[in-house]
């Protein structure tokens, strides 16, 4: 199973707060920007793809205890979201691409969804 | 000045009732039905026994005045404002008390509104008409779309105009609070959330608890005359932006009294 951090570099991936990267295995993947179907379709230690960046896409990740969060099309949470990653000890992690490319560069990693 | 006139003005010796459908659309939406002109709008509103309403077209408010105008001489209080999109696709009513007020919130929206064209046949005609419901031009502009602004920049630019943002249908499972976001944040500055008329408290709370410390209103969403609502009841002394707020929050004798479907 691949870890955390090497998806990080692979991807390219901005790591937004100041947490310190502990490595984890990512056990899949799911992609969706409604976050009420994120909260049913979200896994422990998968990791979601979603261009949202509001403060409850942190509240999702948490309660899911998901590996981390990508959020992509280059929108960037605002500073109250990230001190509230870092609070909850959730990884969110910026892209410039979209999502669609983004799902096609983990399922080429081996991440696969359910 | 008698010692009446120098009590709280919190609590005012005469509260009113005001039944209330806070979310209509006019023929400026295009996907609302073509008897949707202000002439109408009221004659509905006088038959469901309606004192209030607000006039709220996706993104724009180009018909509110219209409606307000066509209300004068009648027993209804038409507030102007819009069903605005926001940038994470929440639909949120702005509401204001004058159509001044809207005006310039609609300024700031239409900045911030990608400029497409609308098209007819898929988004349906955008008519823009006058107090008597006659045709005056037709917006362009597709409106049904997303602002780019994030729902809290919403709610604290519509409070700072003097209006209130009240998240729309938050029960629907598109467009909504809930299906978008997943919850309501918990700092979010609003002081109602409106619900569908097919909301029924007893199945509602158990799937979204958090609701159940909310002040719900029930609004038609009406884009056909026959979906205006009339089960929400508001206590308070004038039908204005912070006496709605005081009766969403209970305060001062204020209430809010929602007629929910048959138990």
């Amino acid at each position: 199973m691949i870890g955390l951090t090497s998806v990080i570099e692979q991807l390219k991936l901005e790591a937004v707060s100041s947490l310190e990267l502990v490595d984890r295995a990512v056990a899949g993947g799911y992609a969706s920007d409604l976050l009420g179907c994120a909260m049913r379709g979200g896994k422990k230690d998968f990791l979601w793809v979603t261009l949202q960046s509001h403060l409850n896409v942190v509240a999702v990740a948490s309660l899911l205890n998901l590996a981390g969060v990508i959020i992509t099309e280059g929108n960037r949470p605002a500073p109250e979201t990230i001190a509230q990653a870092e609070k909850e000890k959730v990884i969110l992690l910026l892209t410039p691409h979209n999502t669609f490319f983004v799902v096609g560069q983990l399922t080429h990693l081996g991440i696969n969804g359910e | 000045m008698n010692k009446d006139q120098e009590k709280d003005p919190l609590t005012p010796d005469r509260l009113k009732l005001f039944k209330a459908d806070l979310h209509i659309h006019t023929v400026l939406s295009g996907c609302a039905e073509i008897e949707m002109i202000p002439s109408l709008i009221l004659w509905q509103a006088e038959k469901k026994g309606l004192n209030l309403i607000a006039i709220t077209d996706h993104n724009a408010c180009h018909n509110a005045e219209a409606v307000v105008e066509a209300a004068v001489g009648t027993n209804i209080h038409v507030l102007p404002g819009m069903e605005l999109q926001s940038k994470e696709e929440v639909h949120l009513l702005c509401l204001f008390d004058t159509v001044e007020s809207c005006k310039e919130w609609q300024e700031k929206v239409f900045q911030k509104l990608p400029y497409l064209t609308n098209k007819e046949d898929l988004f349906g005609p955008q008519y823009v008409v006058n107090a008597a419901g006659e045709w005056l031009w037709t917006e362009e502009r597709l409106l049904a779309q997303a602002a780019d602004m994030t729902l809290e920049e919403i709610v604290d630019q519509v409070t700072s105009l003097g209006g209130m943002a009240i998240p729309a249908h938050v029960d629907r499972p598109s467009y909504s609070l809930l299906s978008n976001l997943g919850l309501i944040p918990p700092t979010l500055a609003v002081a109602a959330l409106e619900v569908t008329p097919y909301f029924d408290p007893r199945k509602g709370f158990l799937e979204w608890p958090q609701l159940e410390e909310w002040c719900l209103i029930v609004n038609g969403d009406a884009h056909r005359l026959n979906e205006i609502q009339d089960r929400t009841l508001l206590k308070m002394s004038h039908p204005e932006i912070k006496e709605m707020i005081l009766a969403f929050q209970g305060q001062g004798g204020r209430q809010v009294v929602v007629e929910w479907p048959e138990q």
